[in-house]
C-alpha cells in the first residue's frame, strides 16, 4: 500500500479523502491555492503545499504545480477528487510518466468518456441505450440554431468537456440556442480550457438517475445500485438520495448491467459513474460517465457500506476487487443535501464571505457503513446516522473562486421517512451565518409533498418554484408549535430581566400568564403556565401544548419539546419577540401582552423603498457585459446586462417591458449586492 | 359617601381622556400613540403613579379661561422597569398640541426634583407643538426651569429623550442636555426652526423631515442616539437600554443573572483578522462574539460609522464599548469619530460603567476638511475624556495602533488597567511603508531597497512585542480567549478606587 497520497484538490472532498487515507494509514499532502491558505483541508492534512495564485486556472488545474507538489512531498499517489484534474487525461498521462499512481481510471478510459460525443458513441456499441443528439462538433451559433432545429426543440447544449452544470444551457428557441451556444462556450472556454460544444435532445418529464460502477484492473466490474439525483436547479444537483423511489429491481439490474458493459468497454478501472436519463416510463437512456468519484458518493456509501475512496485507492494500488456483485445490497435509505452558499432569496446567487458562524448538526453513525466499520469519523452511534462532509469551518473564508457548494448533509434510516425526518431535524439544527446559504430552501424541499411522494423529474424545482423561493408558509399547527415554543421562551427571558440588581423591594415586576403570540399574520391569545421543566400553554381556544426544553436566552438554537415532539428551531432577538427559523420559514414571532399587543396593533405598516424601476446588481461580482443602451426599449425576458461572479456568467434580464432610462455601470465594474446597475422610466 | 368616591373617578376619566376621543383617534391616525399609552408601554405592567393629574393652567389671555384641561398637556408620575424605579414625563399632544405652558413645565420639574432625589432616571417622552404662545415669557420661563434641572441631573441620574412628534424651537434644548436622545421614524422631527423660517431667512427649501426627521439626525447632525421604527418598539427598546443603566451616579451598574459561560472560547475569532493589512473586517464580530449572550445596544450606530458605541454585559454586568471599526474610512479617528465616542466615554465615567476599548486605528484622518473643522480640538475631546475616566479600563489591539491615535485609544499611558493585545496587533507611528519613505528618503527611488527597508520595519514594528517588552502592553492573548481575558480583567478591577485632583470642574476642550 502507499505511503503517502496527495490530494490535489481542495475543500470537502479533499477533507473526505483525507480521512479515509488517516483510516489506512497514509499520510496525506494537501495543496492549496493563496486563497485556501487556512482552509480545513490543508490543517487536517499531514502535509500542505503551496501551489499558487487564489484562480484555479493558476493553481489547483496547473499540472505542472501539482507534479511539483509530488516531488516535494514524495506522495506515491494522488487522489484527485471531482472537478479540477480529476478529469483530465494529461494529468493523468503526467503522473504515469512520473510513476506515481492515479487514484481514478486509465487515462484512456477518461478521454473515451471525458468527450459527450465519443462517449456517446461507445456507449452505444456497448449495447447501453442512448439519446439522439448531435455527435459532431458545432462551428458557430449559425450552425448550432441549424442543428437544434434539426433534433427539434427542446434541446441541451453542453460544453464538451464539462461537468456539474456549467457551461450548459437548454434552449427552447432559436434565439436562445444561439445566446446559450455563445455563453456555454464562453463558460467552457473559461472553466475547462477547452471551448467544444454538442447538442442533443432534451428529454422531458425527466429523472436523473445514475449507478455507481467500481472496477479493478483485473477486469472486474460491479455496480453498487443508483441514485436518485433529480432535484436539479439549472442542471446543478442540490438532493439526491439512495436508492431511487422510482426505480424496480429490474430496472436497477438492467441499468447496472448496462453500466458495467460500458465499463468494461473502456476498461475502467477506479469507481465511476454512469448517469443516465429515465423517463415516466422507466426508459433509460445514457447520458455521460464521470470518471471520477461523484459529489453524491455518500448517499451509495450509507446504504452499502462500502468506503468508496477506500476501494478507489485499493483499486489503484493493483488489488483486486474484495467485493462481489453479490456482497452489494440496499441497507436502508440515504439522502443528501447540498449546502450552497448561495441565497435562495435572491434567485439563488453566489454568496461570499465570512462564515461568522458555522455549526454543523451533531454527527451520528448507522447502518450499514457503520456495521461494516467503513465510518470516517468519530461519531456516537445511534439508531438513525447524520454525517456532515464539509470543507469548511467557523471563522472560515467563502471565496469568490470556487464552486459554491460548502457542505454535503446527509441522513441515514432504516426506511425513507425515517432518513427524510432525520434531514429536516439535522437542516433545522444546521447554523450557518455571515452569508446567504441554501438552508431554508432545502428544508422546503424535504417538507415538499411531491419530494415526500417521490413523484419528482428534474424539473421539479423549476415547476414548483417558477418565481423562485421567497421562503415557508407554515400550515397553522407548525404555527401553534412555534408559538407555544416562543411564549415558553419568552416567559424565560422576561423572568430574567425582572431578577436585574436595584430594583424596589416588596414592588418587583411580575411577569403575567396572558400573552398574545403574532407569526405570519396569525395572532394568537393564549395563557402560559410554569411547569417542571418547561410550560403548559393555553391557546383561547382551548388547545393546549406542553413546552419542554433547557433554551436560556441568547441561545441561538432552541431544542424543545411539544407534546413530547422534538422541535429545533435558530432563535434571534427582535424587539417583542423572536426571529424563529424552522422547516425552511423565517418568522418574525411576537410575544407581547395583550395590552401591548392591542397598542402595537394601532402602529402603521411600513412600505418598504421602491426598487421596482432600478436593476439591482443581486450579487457580488463583476460586470462583463452591457447588452442595452439608455433610450432603449427592452421587452421582457431581454438579456440587459451579464454578472460573473464565481466563474458563472449570470444573464440578468428584464421583469417587463420598459424603457432604460440611465445606466450606471460598464463592463469590468465590481459591484456589490444592491449597486444600481441600470434604471428605467 | 360613596358619591365623593364616585367624583374622583369621574374626574379621573375627564384626566384621562385628555383632549377627548376626537383628538386620540387623530393621534392614533398619525401612527402615534397618546401619552398615558406610551407610559403603559415604557413601564412595567401596573406601576405608574401619577402626580398633578389635575393641575391645569393658570393663563386668561386670548380666551385661555374657557378651557382649562386637566394635566395640561403632559402625564407626568414614576414607575418602574422591570423593578426598577424611572420618573417619566409623557407630552399630550391631544391637549393644546402638547404645547408647554408654565403649569406643564411646573409638572416637569416637580418629577424632575423628585428623581434628583431619589436618585432614579428621568425618561421624557417628547410630543409637542412647543411653548404655550398665549402663556409668553411664561411659557419661555418654564422651559428654563427645565433645563436648568436637565443642567444638575447630569451626571448624577440618567436622562432619556425620547422624541415622539414635534420639537421644535427652545424645546429641543431640553433633550439637548439629557444623555441620550432617541427618535420615531417618520412621526418625529427636531429643530430650532422649522422649515417656514428656514425659507424665509435663508431661501432654502427643506421639509420637516429632511430638516430634523429621525434620519437627519442619526445620521448627519448626530443630535439623535438611535431612531426606531415606531412608538412601541422606540419604548421597548428604552426599557432596554434602561435595563443597562444605573439608576444613578452612587450606584454600581446594574448586574442581572447571565447564561453565558464567561469562559466561552471563540476559535473563529482567531481568523478575524484578515490575511492582507489593508483588508477590512467587521469589529461588532468582536464584539457579539465577546458579549453576553452575543447581546449589544449600540449607540449612535447611524453616525460616524468609523467608531462603534453601545453597551455589553460581561458576567451579567454593564460595560461601555468603544471600537474602531475597520469597515469603514480604514478604523480611523476624525472630528465625527472622536466627538461620539468621547461623550460615550463621558457617559460611562458618569456612571461607574466600565469601559472596554478595541483598537484598529490607523491614525487620524488627514486633510483640509478635518484641519479646518478642528480635528486638534475634536480629537483631543476623546483622548481627554479616556484620560480622565476613572472607571475600569480594558483595551485589547486587535490590528492597527498607529501614531497619535494609539495613545488616544485607552492607550496604558492614559490610566489603562489592562491593556492587551492580540499577536496580530502592530503598533507603532505609521504604517511600514510611510516609516520607510521618511526614515530612508535617500534611498526612495531604489525600490528594492526600500522594499527591504520596509520589510525591516515591519520585522521590528508590525507586532505587539516591541510594545510589550516597555509594559505598555500587559500580555499579548489569544484571539479566541479574549472573552474570558476580558471578563477577568474586569472582574479584578471591581473594587478599583480611582480619583482625579479635586477640582470645580474640567475643562475639556468642547
Amino acid at each position: 500500500m502507499f505511503n503517502k497520497i496527495l490530494i490535489a484538490n481542495r475543500g470537502e472532498i479533499a477533507c473526505r479523502v483525507i480521512k479515509t487515507a488517516r483510516k489506512m494509514g497514509i499520510a496525506t499532502v494537501a495543496v492549496y491555492s493563496e486563497a485556501d491558505r487556512h482552509a480545513l483541508h490543508v490543517a487536517m492534512a499531514d502535509e500542505a503545499v503551496h501551489i499558487g495564485p487564489p484562480p484555479a486556472n493558476q493553481s489547483y488545474i496547473v499540472i505542472d504545480r501539482i507534479m511539483q507538489a509530488i516531488r516535494d512531498t514524495g506522495a506515491e499517489a494522488v487522489h484527485p477528487g471531482y472537478g479540477f484534474l480529476s478529469e483530465n487525461p494529461k494529468f493523468a498521462d503526467a503522473l504515469e510518466q512520473a510513476g506515481v499512481a492515479f487514484v481514478g481510471p486509465p487515462k484512456g478510459a477518461i478521454e473515451a468518456m471525458g468527450d459527450k460525443i465519443t462517449s456517446k458513441k461507445i456507449a452505444k456499441e456497448a449495447g447501453v441505450n442512448t439519446v439522439p443528439g448531435y455527435m459532431g462538433l458545432i462551428e458557430d451559433a449559425d450552425e448550432a440554431v441549424k442543428i437544434a432545429q434539426e433534433i427539434g426543440y427542446p434541446v441541451m447544449i453542453k460544453a464538451s468537456a464539462g461537468g456539474g452544470g456549467k457551461g450548459m444551457r437548454i434552449a427552447w428557441t432559436d434565439e436562445e440556442a444561439r445566446e446559450g451556444f455563445q455563453s456555454s462556450k464562453n463558460e467552457a472556454a473559461s472553466s475547462f480550457g477547452d471551448d467544444r460544444i454538442f447538442i442533443e435532445k432534451f428529454v422531458t418529464q425527466p429523472r436523473h438517475i445514475e449507478i455507481q460502477v467500481l472496477a479493478d484492473q483485473h477486469g472486474n466490474a460491479i455496480y453498487l445500485n443508483e441514485r436518485e439525483c433529480s432535484i436539479q436547479r439549472r442542471n446543478q444537483k442540490v438532493v439526491e438520495e439512495a436508492p431511487s423511489p422510482f426505480l424496480d429491481a429490474e430496472t436497477r439490474k438492467a441499468m447496472g448491467e448496462q453500466a458495467c458493459a460500458l465499463a468494461k468497454a473502456v476498461d475502467y478501472a477506479s469507481a465511476g459513474t454512469v448517469e443516465f436519463i429515465v423517463d415516466g416510463d422507466k426508459n433509460f437512456y445514457f447520458l455521460e460517465m464521470n470518471t471520477r468519484l461523484q459529489v453524491e458518493h455518500p448517499v451509495t456509501e450509507l446504504i452499502t457500506g462500502v468506503d468508496l475512496v477506500e476501494q478507489m485507492i485499493r483499486v489503484a494500488n493493483g488489488e483486486k476487487l474484495s467485493l462481489t456483485q453479490d456482497d452489494i445490497g440496499i441497507g436502508g435509505w440515504a439522502i443528501e443535501n447540498r449546502l450552497y452558499a448561495e441565497d435562495p432569496y435572491r434567485g439563488f446567487l453566489p454568496s461570499i464571505g465570512r462564515l461568522t458562524r458555522y455549526r454543523p448538526p451533531q454527527e451520528q453513525a448507522a447502518g450499514p457503513l457503520r456495521d461494516s466499520g467503513k465510518w470516517m469519523d468519530e461519531a456516537p452511534a445511534a439508531d438513525t446516522a447524520v454525517r456532515n462532509d464539509t470543507g469548511v469551518y467557523e471563522g472560515g473564508e467563502i471565496s469568490m473562486y470556487y464552486d459554491p457548494m460548502i457542505a454535503k448533509l446527509c441522513t441515514w434510516g432504516h426506511t425513507r421517512e425515517e432518513a427524510l425526518e432525520g434531514m429536516r431535524v439535522a437542516l433545522d439544527s444546521f447554523e450557518v451565518e455571515g452569508i446567504g446559504h441554501n438552508l431554508p430552501f432545502l428544508s422546503a424541499v424535504m417538507d415538499h409533498p411531491r419530494f415526500i411522494r417521490g413523484d419528482i423529474t428534474t424539473a421539479f424545482i423549476a415547476e414548483e418554484y417558477p418565481e423562485g423561493f421567497d421562503g415557508v408558509d407554515l400550515g397553522a399547527d407548525a404555527l401553534r408549535r412555534i408559538a407555544a415554543a416562543c411564549a415558553a421562551m419568552n416567559r424565560v427571558a422576561e423572568i430574567r430581566r425582572t431578577r436585574v440588581s436595584g430594583r424596589m423591594d416588596n414592588h418587583e415586576r411580575r411577569v403575567g400568564e396572558d400573552w398574545n403570540v403574532s407569526l405570519q399574520g396569525h395572532s394568537f391569545d393564549l395563557t402560559v403556565a410554569a411547569e417542571k421543566g418547561g410550560a403548559t400553554v393555553t391557546f383561547s381556544d382551548g388547545l393546549v401544548h406542553h413546552v419542554t426544553g433547557d433554551w436560556t436566552p441568547g441561545d441561538q438554537l432552541a431544542h424543545v419539546h411539544i407534546d413530547g415532539k422534538p422541535l429545533v428551531m435558530k432563535v434571534g432577538k427582535i424587539v417583542h419577540g423572536f426571529r424563529i427559523r424552522s422547516r425552511g420559514a423565517d418568522l418574525r414571532v411576537h410575544v407581547r401582552t395583550p395590552r401591548q399587543a392591542e397598542l402595537a396593533a394601532l402602529m402603521p405598516e411600513k412600505q418598504a423603498a421602491d426598487t421596482s424601476k432600478m436593476l439591482l446588481c443581486p450579487m457580488p461580482g463583476m460586470i462583463v457585459k452591457i447588452h442595452v443602451d439608455a433610450g432603449q426599449e427592452v421587452q421582457e425576458g431581454q438579456a440587459l446586462c451579464t454578472v460573473e461572479a464565481m466563474k458563472m456568467e449570470n444573464i440578468l434580464r428584464a421583469e417587463r417591458k420598459a424603457t432604460v432610462s440611465q445606466i450606471n455601470a460598464g463592463p469590468g465594474d465590481s459591484l456589490a449586492v444592491d449597486d444600481v446597475i441600470m434604471e428605467f422610466e | 359617601m360613596k358619591d365623593i368616591l364616585h367624583e374622583l373617578e369621574r374626574r379621573r376619566d375627564m384626566a384621562r381622556m385628555g383632549g377627548g376621543q376626537k383628538r386620540i383617534d387623530s393621534q392614533h391616525g398619525k401612527g402615534k400613540l397618546t401619552a398615558r399609552e406610551r407610559i403603559e408601554l415604557l413601564l412595567d405592567e401596573g406601576s405608574f403613579e401619577e402626580f398633578d393629574m389635575f393641575v391645569a393652567h393658570r393663563c386668561t389671555d386670548f380666551g385661555m379661561e374657557q378651557s382649562r384641561p386637566y394635566g395640561d398637556g403632559v402625564v407626568t408620575g414614576w414607575g418602574t422597569i422591570n423593578g426598577r424605579m424611572v420618573y417619566v414625563f409623557s407630552q399630550d399632544f391631544t391637549v393644546f398640541g402638547g404645547s408647554l405652558s408654565e403649569t406643564h413645565a411646573q409638572k416637569i420639574c416637580k418629577i424632575m426634583d423628585m428623581a434628583m432625589q431619589n436618585g432614579a432616571p428621568v425618561i421624557g417622552l417628547n410630543d409637542s407643538g412647543g411653548a404655550r404662545i398665549q402663556e409668553g415669557v411664561a411659557s419661555l420661563a418654564g422651559y428654563a426651569d427645565v433645563f436648568q434641572r436637565n443642567i444638575e441631573a447630569s451626571g448624577v441620574i440618567p436622562q432619556i429623550s425620547v422624541i415622539m412628534g414635534p420639537c421644535a424651537g427652545g424645546a429641543v434644548y431640553s433633550p439637548a442636555m439629557t444623555d441620550f436622545i432617541f427618535m420615531v421614524k417618520d412621526t418625529s422631527y427636531m429643530f430650532v426652526t422649522g422649515p417656514d423660517v428656514v425659507k424665509t431667512v435663508t431661501n432654502e427649501v427643506v421639509t420637516a423631515e429632511e430638516l430634523g426627521g429621525a434620519t437627519t439626525h442619526t445620521r448627519k447632525s448626530s443630535v439623535a442616539d438611535g431612531a426606531f421604527e415606531n412608538d412601541v418598539e422606540a419604548l421597548a427598546e428604552v426599557r432596554r437600554l434602561v435595563d443597562f443603566l444605573p439608576l444613578n451616579n452612587r450606584e454600581k451598574p446594574p448586574v442581572r443573572p447571565f447564561f453565558d459561560d464567561p469562559d466561552r472560547l471563540e476559535s473563529s475569532l482567531d481568523t478575524l483578522i484578515p490575511d492582507h493589512p489593508n483588508t477590512p473586517y467587521d469589529m461588532k464580530e468582536l464584539i457579539l462574539k465577546v458579549a453576553d449572550e452575543g447581546d449589544f445596544y449600540e449607540i449612535q450606530e447611524d453616525h460616524a460609522k468609523n467608531i462603534v458605541t453601545g453597551f455589553i454585559r460581561l458576567e451579567g454586568q454593564t460595560v461601555g464599548v468603544v471600537a474602531n471599526q475597520p469597515m469603514v474610512l480604514a478604523g480611523c479617528l476624525d472630528i465625527d469619530s472622536s466627538k461620539k465616542a468621547a461623550r460615550f466615554v463621558r457617559f460611562c465615567d458618569c456612571f461607574e460603567i466600565p469601559i472596554l476599548t478595541f483598537v484598529d486605528v490607523p491614525g487620524f484622518l488627514p486633510g483640509t476638511g478635518q484641519e479646518y473643522g478642528g480635528v486638534i480640538k475634536h480629537g483631543a475631546k476623546l483622548l481627554f475624556a479616556y484620560g480622565e475616566a476613572t472607571v475600569p479600563k480594558v483595551t485589547v489591539i486587535t490590528r492597527k495602533a498607529y501614531g497619535g491615535a494609539y495613545d488616544v485609544m485607552a492607550s496604558k499611558h492614559l490610566r489603562g488597567d489592562f491593556n492587551y493585545a492580540w499577536p496580530t496587533a502592530e503598533i507603532a507611528v505609521m504604517g511600514a511603508k510611510g516609516a520607510t519613505e521618511i526614515l530612508y528618503r535617500s534611498e526612495l527611488g531604489d525600490a528594492e531597497k526600500i522594499a527591504a527597508r520596509t520589510q525591516e520595519y515591519e520585522d521590528r514594528f508590525a507586532n505587539p512585542f516591541v510594545a510589550a517588552e516597555k509594559g505598555f502592553i500587559d500580555e499579548v492573548i489569544q484571539p479566541r480567549s479574549t472573552r474570558r481575558r476580558v471578563s477577568r480583567a474586569f472582574a479584578s478591577l471591581r473594587n478599583k478606587k480611582l480619583s482625579n485632583p479635586w477640582k470645580k470642574h474640567d475643562n475639556i476642550p468642547l
